[in-house]
């Protein structure tokens, strides 16, 4: 009864084209996109910005990419790791070789770059498809790594091998390198998060994300109607790119600081993001901000209710969560392939007729 | 012969014998993609799995000695194992498989994916992640007869293997080819719809098929175990056979053999003749860029069959 | 009965047309041609090739031998695109939509070649990219209320009956503004008062935008009530080309579908 649609109508297709029709939606989002800029920069410390909400930004953001080519697109990859892995070695090559270069335009232009490099490895999804894609995208994944690994050229020659990113400004602010404020980092963070969901949400309500679902749903009518795969699923992999990139970016330059290839962008980074997308729901962009929470969120519940209250060893809790992680997947994909999102609509639903019972 | 020669048919041996051990792991997944369409990412944790448990039987402070005892023989423990990959299979189609059976392939991939995950954890969990050595007694070292006959440094493990694989080989072809149950996971593989509407039981064919590439698991287990010990890479086994079957083709046995064999020489020539010109590894990506190239150009494989598409 | 109509020039033929797959001869130097506005109905036995005819016209199958002649450019094989975006749209034996996406969003997609704006003004929205989403939302509207499914607009497709999935399927066709429209069987496996419905709608799209229609359908009330020429195919040949009363007295369409043999034949004459 609380959340009830009757008595709104729209009298324009742009009202009913909005991305919340619904008035309780619209406040909902708008009261929390309120405390995420106003309120939160005000209470986070060191420890929840670099556990819970450095983390949680760069992954939805990962997320939002990857389910913008998987979710939406249809086309498998399990190379999301290297393709992070592009956005940060071009934001540390930019910022080495441009120091004067405006950080955010580096985000941009690192995105950008991992776009080209999406495409590239792309175009094979114009002959194969499925997991047969999949596998294609692992030759991408492992590629990549080695390259990072092995060319020196990448890390500027460093002896370890690491990429250590360093302390830039943004309007006067510090926001990367150890003596960032967290509340600067998140603000930046959050608000290249925030346009980029904006930006993604429009483009899967339009013409080209139609396109997209066209070719997930049923590849040959969708060609059959005039639609261009090739257009579609390079757009889609440039588009898809262009996020993991950036994603990479943010999470190497602002949250980690500095990066070995193998660790922080190895398959596993891959398989997480796959699974945040998958719980949180495919083909949503709210699923990819519910499963990037979820996944962040979970290892430390279970290292706080597991160490911490049972007294269980370390090692053990991560084999756990690490069962656990398969034994979600293969649940959610039982139950509700659609994740987090949908049991989120569904619950909406319900709220329409609670307190009644129908 | 030349030392040139020597070194490079040394080379060829050397990657023909990765690429049996490649094949040994492939043969499971072509199994179960035979039978159900499925294609299995968990196969390499289930030869991890299978490898732990059997490693746990026969050593003293595992479950089975502490509860019985006493210390098992090796052939007690193999069966032992066998039947614990055969509960496997029962409970992952209980669990797991009936309730996917109408969706995307490309669903039931990520639900194998999660599988492997689980998997995982468990057997750390029950088994301990630390490196375990496996010797049940298959000979090892260099063979000195080669070595005084050609010259030749050869590894008598590898030949063993090779001689398991063929022999694994011939087993799963008379078994498709003559038994009962045979056709009717060739049905099951055509037709799900139509094989269920002549009566064969799909739920029995995929716990049948799921425990044959149990044991296949087990053997290639055995294998990798006893060439470099119990551990976590092992499952990392499974990223390398994808590209594997995509020489071979997903639906061909021979073809997974055929496909091994290939990445595995290919591997081997390219990092000890091209690698020192980059840096080395290029072990790790090459298998793939080789499967995308036959993507690209025969994405069916070798022995695979053609799809047509209809509307 | 439908009444003699003046028809316009010839809008597309196909010539000689071979097409051979996976060892199967599907059709075999057919050839026929289509009138402007008018109702070309392709019959014939299952298997006979109809659907395969319909794939080669929009490009799917490349024919090995033949030529396809459409608004006057002669060509050996159809391009996908080409014929989605010059007036050729159609719909699918087994329903073809997109099953993910609401019937709004799929009827939009057949708009979807008539829509040019790029990433970047989709991605802002606000702008260009929404006037004209909002155009296109205009006229896909128009077609929703000509098919009468304003009810289930917002609706997932999936969930549908199958009769309306069909509906929504000519919608998708009708949303590209085609010249010549290809329905192959759309009335399968629907009521008297679907069938009824549809054959309704074909009727209309043909009287009031002078649609050209080739239609494949099995069912021989319908075919002889509204089309106005018909082609027979049988084992991939053309057997029969003609009025609906021409084509219903051929001795041969009648063998085809009766499956008499030439014995009995020869005995009854």
């Amino acid at each position: 009864m609380i959340y009830r649609e009757n008595g709104q109508f729209k009298t324009s297709y742009q009202a009913d084209q909005a991305i919340f029709p619904i008035a309780q939606d619209r406040w909902f989002v708008y009261a929390s996109i309120a405390a995420a800029f106003l309120v939160v920069p005000f209470v986070i410390d060191d420890y929840w910005a670099n556990a819970v909400f450095l983390p949680f930004l760069a992954y939805a953001m990962a997320a939002i990419g990857l389910n913008l080519l998987t979710g939406y697109c249809g086309q498998v990859s399990l190379g999301t790791g290297g393709f992070m892995a592009v956005g940060a070695y071009s934001t540390f090559k930019l910022v080495t070789l441009f120091p004067e270069l405006n950080f955010i335009v580096v985000v941009l232009l690192s995105g950008a770059i991992t776009a080209v490099v999406g495409v590239l490895f792309g175009i094979p999804s114009l002959r194969i498809k499925g997991f047969y894609l999949a596998v294609a995208t692992l030759a991408a994944q492992f590629f990549l790594v080695w390259l990072f690994n092995k060319v020196g050229w990448f890390f500027n020659y460093n002896a370890t091998g690491q990429i250590t990113m360093p302390p830039l400004e943004v309007f006067g602010v510090l926001v990367t390198g150890p003596r960032a404020t967290p509340a600067a980092s998140y603000l930046f963070c959050l608000s290249f998060v925030a346009v980029s969901a904006l930006a993604a949400k429009n483009i899967v309500r339009g013409r080209i994300g139609r396109s997209w679902m066209a070719i997930r749903d049923m590849d040959i009518a969708a060609e059959l109607i005039g639609i261009r795969p090739l257009e579609a699923k390079l757009s889609a992999f440039a588009v898809s790119s262009f996020y993991v990139g950036m994603a990479g970016s943010l999470y190497f330059a602002v949250w980690l600081g500095s990066a070995e290839p193998i660790e922080a962008f190895g398959i596993d980074q891959s398989f997480l993001v796959l699974f945040m997308i998958i719980i949180g729901g495919l083909g949503s962009i709210l699923g990819s901000f519910l499963g990037a929470a979820f996944m962040v969120l979970m290892p430390i519940f279970l290292k706080n209710f597991m160490v911490d209250g049972l007294g269980v060893e370390v090692v053990t809790a991560k084999h756990v969560e690490i069962m656990l992680m398969g034994v979600l997947i293969v649940f959610f994909l039982i139950v509700e392939p659609h994740g987090f999102a949908r049991l989120w609509q569904i619950g909406k639903e319900k709220l329409r007729l609670w307190p009644f019972p129908h | 012969m030349g030392s040139e020669l020597l070194f490079f048919s040394e080379t060829v041996i050397s990657g023909l014998m990765a690429g049996v051990m490649y094949s040994l792991v492939a043969l499971g997944f072509v199994l179960i993609f035979k039978a159900s369409g499925i294609f299995n990412f968990a196969q390499g944790v289930m030869c991890l799995f299978a490898a732990l448990a059997l490693y746990d039987f026969l050593s003293a402070d595992g479950w089975a000695s502490q509860l019985l005892g006493f210390t098992i023989p090796l052939w007690l423990a193999i069966v032992l194992t066998i039947a614990v990959m055969i509960v496997l299979a029962w409970l992952i189609e209980r669990l797991v498989l009936q309730y996917l059976v109408k969706q995307d392939p490309i669903i039931l991939f990520m639900a194998t994916i999660g599988l492997a995950y689980v998997l995982e954890g468990v057997g750390d969990i029950l088994f301990g992640s630390d490196v375990k050595p496996l010797d049940i007694g298959i000979p090892q070292g260099a063979s000195d007869w080669a070595l005084d006959t050609m010259g030749l440094y050869v590894e008598k493990l590898e030949v063993v293997a090779a001689v398991t694989a063929a022999l694994l080989v011939a087993v799963l072809a008379v078994f498709f080819q003559r038994t009962r149950i045979g056709r009717a996971l060739r049905a099951v593989a055509d037709d799900h719809q139509a094989a269920l509407s002549v009566g064969i039981s799909l739920r029995a064919i995929w716990v049948i098929v799921w425990s044959v590439a149990g044991i296949v698991a087990l053997v290639a287990g055995i294998m990798w175990g006893t060439k470099s010990g119990v551990q976590f890479s092992l499952s990392l086994i499974a990223l390398k056979a994808l590209p594997v079957l995509i020489l071979g083709g997903f639906t061909s046995v021979p073809g997974a053999i055929v496909g091994g064999l290939i990445i595995g020489v290919g591997e081997k020539v390219a990092e000890v003749y091209a690698g020192p010109l980059v840096g080395g590894a290029i072990e790790n990506w090459f298998a793939y860029m080789l499967a995308l190239a036959f993507l690209l150009f025969r994405p069916q494989g070798l022995f695979g069959e053609r799809i047509i598409e209809r509307v | 009965m439908t009444p003699e109509r003046k028809f316009g020039d010839v809008i597309l033929s196909v010539e000689h047309i071979t097409l051979t797959f996976g060892g199967v001869l599907a059709l075999e130097d057919v050839s026929f041609d289509i009138r402007e506005s008018e109702i070309r109905a392709i019959i014939g036995p299952n298997g006979a090739g109809k659907s395969s005819m319909l794939n080669v016209i929009n490009g799917f199958y490349h024919p090995q031998e033949g030529q396809i002649m459409y608004r006057g450019a002669t060509r050996s094989k159809m391009k996908p695109h080409y014929a989605a975006s010059h007036g050729i749209a159609r719909t699918f034996q087994n329903i073809a939509l997109f099953k993910g996406m609401s019937t709004l969003d799929n009827i939009m997609t057949g708009r979807n070649t008539k829509m040019k704006r790029g990433l970047f003004w989709q991605a802002i929205r606000i702008g260009p990219a929404m006037t004209e989403e909002i155009k296109h939302r205009d006229y896909v509207e128009h077609i929703i209320d000509f098919l009468e499914i304003q009810a289930i607009r917002k609706t997932p497709v999936g969930r549908l009956p199958y009769g309306m999935q069909k509906r929504v399927e000519l919608g998708r066709a009708l949303a590209a503004e085609p010249d010549l429209l290809l329905l192959d069987e759309p009335m399968a496996g629907m009521n008297v008062e679907e069938k009824e419905d549809m054959c309704r709608f074909i009727l209309d799209v043909n009287e009031q935008f002078g649609t050209t229609i080739a239609l494949i359908e099995h069912d021989m009330g319908v075919v002889m009530d509204i089309s106005d020429r018909v082609v027979v195919l049988d084992y991939g040949k053309k057997i029969a080309d003609g009025t609906p009363d021409e084509v219903r007295a051929n001795q041969d369409v009648i063998d085809a579908y009766l499956g008499i043999s030439q014995e009995e034949v020869g005995a009854v004459n």
